[in-house]
């Protein structure tokens, strides 16, 4: 026997910690970590579900293991984008203020046709009078 | 309290705790190895439901893979030793982070325990058996997976094609 109050709670907390860390967190990777806690919350819960023995078409173990599947999918699209991000800007910061005028300041100063471009030089020339 | 119900808090406890660790330590390293703990022992938890196929997926994928995947992207983006002062929000929206948390955590399990919360289940005679499962995913379930695996397909080729297009953008200029 299993009173099933613990698994569900479990599963409120998990959902409760995901969303504290994908709030509070700047690294992207760890933000990335609150989401996969957040997932987790959803897969005990259909698991928990599932150990009922009223459900029908094993839907919670199978719906659980089309989620793991997913996830695997979500996290290595996600994974690809941080890391041309950090090729991009050098840094994988997610509350840094993105520079639109310019471009981040190192791809600026490493990459030599930002310096032709006459937007760029004219944005430059007025911010620094 | 039963025995299962014990085990399933002692477990559940090691569970809460490292993710609480992984969500909320200064190390970036140390964040993606208490996720590790989290989602091995969450695996566990999954065994004490009587869904051992579940449990065993959830450590080859999550443990095996994804966590694998988070360490090596941050070592590719590297990810400094030691505790970092910055990888965390301003405090302001930590309170708030730590305030929605809370609400999601409440809202939860308002929503959950009146519905299924309440019940208890009898796990030692097996309710899903794996070959129930088996039968289900190649049965009833099968357009939903033959779809999964091109998903797969298509987050590889994307995944590739995303640090691909990019880096070609880079070198072409």
């Amino acid at each position: 026997m299993i009173h099933l109050q613990w698994p569900v709670m479990l599963a409120a907390v998990l959902a409760g910690l995901g969303v504290y860390g994908v709030i509070a967190r700047r690294n992207a990777v760890l933000v990335l970590i609150g989401v996969e806690l957040i997932l987790n919350a959803a897969n005990l819960l259909l698991v928990t579900a599932g150990s009922r023995p009223d459900a029908p078409l094993a839907a919670g173990s199978v719906v659980t293991l089309f989620v793991v599947t997913i996830a695997a999918a979500e996290i290595s699209i996600a994974l690809a984008v941080i890391l041309v991000m950090f090729r991009r800007f050098g840094h994988i910061d997610l509350t840094a203020v993105p520079d639109l005028t310019k471009g981040a300041p190192e791809h600026t100063e490493r990459d030599p046709t930002d310096r032709t471009d006459p937007a760029a030089l004219a944005a430059e020339e007025v911010s620094e009078p | 309290m039963t025995t299962r119900d014990i085990v399933f808090v002692v477990v559940g406890v090691i569970t809460a705790l490292s993710g609480l660790l992984a969500v909320s330590t200064r190390h970036v390293v140390h964040a993606a190895l208490w996720l590790l703990v989290c989602l091995g022992s969450l695996a566990g938890c999954y065994i004490v439901l009587g869904q051992e196929l579940v449990g065993i997926v959830q450590l080859l994928v999550y443990v095996g893979a994804i966590v694998v995947l988070v360490l090596f992207a941050l070592m590719l983006t590297r990810a400094p030793i030691g505790p970092q002062p910055d990888i965390d929000a301003p405090v302001w929206q930590r309170v708030v982070a730590a305030l929605l948390g809370a609400a999601t955590t409440a809202l939860v399990a308002a929503a959950t325990l009146p519905v299924i919360g309440q019940q208890s289940v009898d796990l030692d005679t097996p309710v899903v058996t794996t070959q129930q499962i088996a039968s289900a995913i190649f049965g009833t379930w099968v357009w939903p997976f033959e779809l999964l695996s091109v998903l797969l397909l298509v987050a590889l080729v994307g995944a590739f094609a995303v640090s691909r297009v990019v880096l070609a953008r880079r070198s072409r200029s």
